[in-house]
């Protein structure tokens, strides 16, 4: 009911969903046609993780097993699509194997789970081996839904990437055929020592770990769709240009940068272009090149700043981005050679669009009533990019920017500042399930790996 | 020649002993001159030599004259550094061209004593020195940053008078190069600020060619909201804030 076409909202209707707005929970806000183009409105399975049981008995089964078990839990419950059984309705029973399955006391309440994931963990000779399964209770006679079985050398984090793989594996299994996201990378701007560099960690916040050092400062890291290169802009002795960091090799590369003020790189999702924003011509305008940075060409030509592209990446024929060539900063979309201009926002200050995996939406960061004497809320907003319909996300909770896709359009990474800083969040498309994902010193900009 | 190199000499001497203070009168600051050091311990066996100069006026343009004044007691030896010797006491008219520290040393059976007087030559001359002589504060008295409106690059009315006078201090000095920085207050987004201080050094950059300054000497940097000038969370701050600042370009 406020995802009307934002261009048919009179003052008095745009006060009345206001109004609407701040009276609901934000879970209401979830309406269809944001359900179904996130993937979010597959009917959530009840969906039971059980502890799995220890296959050897020494201490390192029992500390890997409960990385293990924790980080598959986490895992299924952030995927947005389960129900999942609390530990505490779940039997206390441990099955490491079908014989050692009573899918009846699963099935019966307090867990009434649908499925069950369930199996064994142990170390031997310095291997931690996993053997996973999901059964469907409701079909005794032919339970199985997965088998799985995973072995690597025995560590923490070896572990947890094993719960991801697994997890990975039930979501696309049960959850409408959509990869999970559990073996993403996010990639972000951190000061923790020192100066702005881009950092890297898991998409639920472990394993966080600085990769550039270049002692500057360096924002804007957008991650190639291959996860090869991060591309990001970084300031030097004659301004900003965009610079290139190898995954593979782990150091920088070559990237033709243009002279001056370069900004905000994007891939397109066959990884063969960038576009970004560079000022060489004195005003900033966007660019698009070959992924080395040769052969840029100019798409926009307007007084104003042009800046934060992002492809569609359903078709790498389209670019969104943030103009102010109309004063404050707006979205608008354009064939990728600059034709067939539109303007998608209609008012305040809006930034940093992110296009969705199906081509379909746009989430962005909007200030609505932003001017001077009137600070408005800076939030993610929503929107499907055909009607102009969009939803507000985030709502009464500081100041929030930079939201990225995830490559299962069922969630979204977005940097809030508020009374604990700049930190970086998740949460699920339709704004619920918030998570704050960092905790020490600046984090911000962060960017959700493609696969 | 001689006289040409007694004067750069004797720049040299003033820049490397008076340093900051001597850049801070040349930018047209009248600071009086320091207090002499105290005159050594005299002998016993002899009266302590003292030493007196003033200058009148303190501070000219140049081409004016100044009347030295000094006086000494219990010296034999009277010098005054770059003038040779000198009465025991006396006037003396001078036109200097550049600020000038003049040094008076009284030398004496009892000691030495000394004393200085400087004349200020104000900056209306500061067009015939090299650059090499502009330092930053002498540069940041004469060429202003400039401030604009909220959300916005246009150099406005405000600012017009700043641009001019900026303009003719680098027409006065043609082989400064100059760096403008592009900044904007704290509110809105990282890579839209970044875009917007770049076209706020560039609006600069534009009303400065427009005012005869080459374009090649002017280097735009944006820093958006990356190197915030005042942190506080307020318009005045914020103000400070959307500027555009300039800054030799070594």
């Amino acid at each position: 009911m406020n995802g009307k076409p934002a261009k048919q909202l009179t003052p008095l209707k745009t006060l009345f969903f206001s109004l609407i707005a701040f009276s609901l929970p934000a879970s209401l806000h979830a309406q269809d046609w944001v359900r179904t183009g996130t993937n979010l409105g597959v009917e959530k399975i009840r969906l039971a993780a059980a502890n799995f049981k220890p296959g050897t008995p020494d201490v390192q089964t029992g500390a890997l097993k409960t990385v293990f078990d924790t980080t598959l839990f986490n895992d299924l419950k952030n995927a947005g699509v389960f129900d999942m059984v609390s530990k505490s309705m779940a039997p206390p029973a441990m099955p490491g194997g079908p014989s050692e399955m009573n899918l009846g006391a699963w099935s019966a309440a307090p867990a009434n789970a649908a499925m069950v994931a369930f199996g064994t963990l142990a170390v031997n000779s310095g291997r931690v081996n996993v053997t996973g399964y999901v059964f469907d209770t409701k079909n005794p006679q032919s339970p199985q839904i997965l088998g799985k079985n995973y072995g690597d050398t025995a560590n923490e984090e070896n572990t947890r990437q094993i719960a991801h793989h697994f997890a990975d594996e039930i979501i696309l299994r049960l959850g409408g055929g959509v990869n999970g996201i559990c073996e993403t990378k996010l990639y972000f701007v951190s000061n923790r020592g020192g100066n702005k560099e881009i950092w890297g960690m898991d998409y639920d916040g472990n394993g966080q770990h600085q990769i550039t050092h270049l002692g500057t400062i360096s924002i804007s890291p957008r991650v190639a769709p291959d996860n090869s290169r991060i591309a990001f802009s970084s300031l030097g002795k004659n301004g900003w240009e965009i610079r290139m960091y190898s995954l593979v090799l782990n150091r920088m590369v070559s990237f033709q940068s243009p002279g001056g003020t370069t900004l905000s790189p994007a891939w397109n999702s066959d990884g063969s272009k960038i576009a970004f924003s560079s000022s060489r011509t004195g005003d900033n305008e966007i660019y698009v090149a070959d992924s080395n940075g040769a052969g840029a060409n100019r798409v926009t030509a307007f007084r104003g700043p042009d800046v934060s592209p992002t492809w569609n990446p359903k078709s790498n024929a389209q670019i969104a981005w943030v103009s102010g060539r109309t004063n404050l900063p707006q979205i608008y979309i354009m064939d990728a050679d600059g034709a067939n201009v539109q303007r998608l926002t209609d008012g305040g200050y809006a930034t940093s669009p992110s296009w969705g995996p199906n081509g379909q939406f746009l989430v962005f960061s909007w200030n609505r009533k932003y001017g001077p004497g009137a600070p408005g809320g800076q939030d993610i907003y929503l929107m499907d990019i055909a009607s102009k319909r969009w939803i507000q996300l985030t709502h009464d909770a500081g100041t929030n920017d930079f939201p990225s896709w995830a490559p299962d359009g069922r969630h979204i990474v977005f940097q809030r500042a508020d009374g604990h800083g700049t930190q970086i969040w998740s949460m699920l498309a339709d704004g619920t399930e918030q998570q704050q994902l960092t905790h020490d010193g600046w984090n911000a900009m962060p960017n959700w790996s493609w696969k | 020649m001689q006289s040409v190199s007694r004067r750069t000499s004797h720049y040299r001497s003033l820049t490397l002993t008076a340093g900051f203070a001597a850049m801070l009168v040349l930018a047209g600051c009248h600071k009086k001159a320091a207090a002499p050091p105290p005159p050594p311990p005299a002998a016993p066996s002899a009266e302590a030599p003292t030493a007196t100069i003033t200058a009148a006026p303190t501070s000219i343009n140049a081409g004016d004259s100044v009347v030295l004044s000094w006086r000494t007691t219990g010296a034999s030896d009277v010098e005054i550094e770059g003038m040779g010797p000198v009465a025991s006491a006396g006037t003396r008219n001078v036109k200097p061209t550049e600020s000038t520290n003049y040094h008076l040393i009284a030398k004496g059976d009892g000691g030495t004593a000394d004393a200085t007087a400087r004349v200020t030559v104000n900056a209306a001359a500061a067009s015939n020195m090299s650059e090499g002589d502009v330092d930053d504060n002498m540069f940041h008295q004469n060429v202003k940053d400039i401030f604009y409106d909220y959300d916005s690059y246009d150099v406005n009315s405000a600012a017009q008078p700043t641009i001019a006078q900026d303009a003719s201090f680098l027409n006065q000095h043609p082989n400064l190069k100059v760096v403008i920085g592009g900044y904007c207050d704290e509110r809105g987004s990282t890579e839209y600020n970044l875009a917007l201080g770049e076209n706020r050094a560039n609006a600069a950059k534009q009303a400065l060619v427009t005012a005869g300054v080459g374009p090649d000497r002017l280097r735009t940097v944006s820093y958006g909201k990356e190197k915030q000038f005042c942190t506080d969370h307020s318009e005045s701050c914020w103000q400070q804030n959307r500027r555009a600042q300039f800054s030799v370009d070594r």
